[in-house]
């Protein structure tokens, strides 16, 4: 017997890497704009999505994946309520979709019939950061009352978001929440991070937002 | 929860180079690992010891190797750990920071034991 050392160097999330790149050459071959959006369990995900579609909607065809960790599909429906076709993944208790699940998901939808694909990950600041689904931007849905300190805890997070949506401003008269202190410490390691400040409840902001949604998808649209 | 189908992508790396190289058992295992990765070592190991029976690689020793999270400021050049630049570049004031290290993921190695020539001959 002898003893070898075998170098190996390999990336232990290149399986879910690649998954995510035929993802995206799917979703780049339809014209379909897809987005990642991630949170806390509360933020506020599906309520921002409702109010997108709302947004959005009959003009724009919409499809939204939405990740629980649960059978209960209740986020699917109330997408499906406002118009979205709606596809449900029950992760099976795992924390965090994966591009795998998301490539099932594409399956199930008519990718011709839809300009944008909505993703609601499962709620979790932590594991969704590290895995890549193969859309075209991550929307990290921050709200008011988790405190201004998350992007500080949660680096990972922050510093992944090419869009950040501050939700339930309304609240901030009743709250300490320093947007500025938030925002610099989401800035600090994220500088280029695209940031908008909504209601879902009072829908403030909402237009802004949805306007920068449909510009994104009008750009993937086949010509 | 997570490390589960992360330590399947473990055994599944291993066992091919594993295989490649002809080894009749993988003994030690080198892992890198960024602090910003969120993967524990503890879930790791407690998963592995159950994944890897039956295999090659049964019983081998899973080494950690921890990458502390850096930034390297945009601004002056300092890198600096993570941890502190609560306000800004611990050098110049900065905020304009990027992470330079602590993403890491990957094998980096195995040890092997592999059948010598002569004693597969005889």
């Amino acid at each position: 017997m002898s003893v070898k050392v075998i170098s190996v160097l390999e990336n232990i999330l290149q399986a879910n890497e690649q998954v995510a790149a035929e993802n995206r050459a799917r979703l780049d071959a339809a014209g379909v704009y897809a987005i990642n959006m991630m949170s806390s369990p509360g933020a506020g995900k599906t309520s921002l999505i409702e109010q997108t579609l709302r947004a959005l909607s009959p003009q724009m065809r919409i499809g939204m994946i939405n990740g629980d960790t649960s059978a209960a599909s209740m986020d699917a429906e109330r997408g499906a309520q406002v118009g979205a076709k709606a596809v449900h993944i029950n992760t099976g208790g795992n924390c965090h979709l994966e591009a795998h699940m998301v490539r099932q998901a594409l399956a199930a939808l008519d990718l011709s019939a839809l300009d944008l694909i909505i993703v609601e990950n499962v709620g979790n600041l932590v594991c969704p950061s590290g895995w890549d689904l193969g859309v075209h931007a991550r929307v990290v849905v921050a709200s008011v009352t988790e405190g201004d300190d998350k992007p500080y805890k949660y680096p990972n997070m922050y510093r992944v978001a090419d869009v950040l949506v501050l939700n339930k401003i309304d609240l901030l008269p009743y709250l300490e929440f320093n947007v500025d202190y938030f925002l610099q410490g989401v800035r600090l390691l994220n500088p280029e991070v695209q940031v908008f400040q909504v209601s879902c409840r009072t829908g403030e902001g909402i237009p802004a937002w949805a306007a920068w949604l449909r510009e994104r998808a009008r750009h993937s649209a086949l010509p | 929860m997570h490390e589960l189908p992360i330590t399947q992508h473990i055994l599944e790396i291993v066992l091919r180079h594993a295989q490649q190289a002809d080894a009749v058992r993988v003994t030690d295992i080198y892992l890198v690992i960024g602090q910003l990765s969120s993967y524990v070592d503890e879930s790791i190991q407690f998963y592995w010891d159950v994944l890897c029976r039956g295999t090659l690689a049964e019983g081998a020793q899973l080494h950690f190797e921890p990458v502390k999270a850096e930034v390297a400021c945009q601004t002056c050049g300092a890198r600096s750990p993570l941890a502190q630049i609560g306000q800004g570049c611990p050098q110049c004031g900065s905020l304009r920071l990027k992470v330079v290290a602590g993403e890491e993921f990957y094998v980096r190695a195995i040890r092997v034991l592999t059948a010598d020539e002569v004693q597969e001959e005889a």
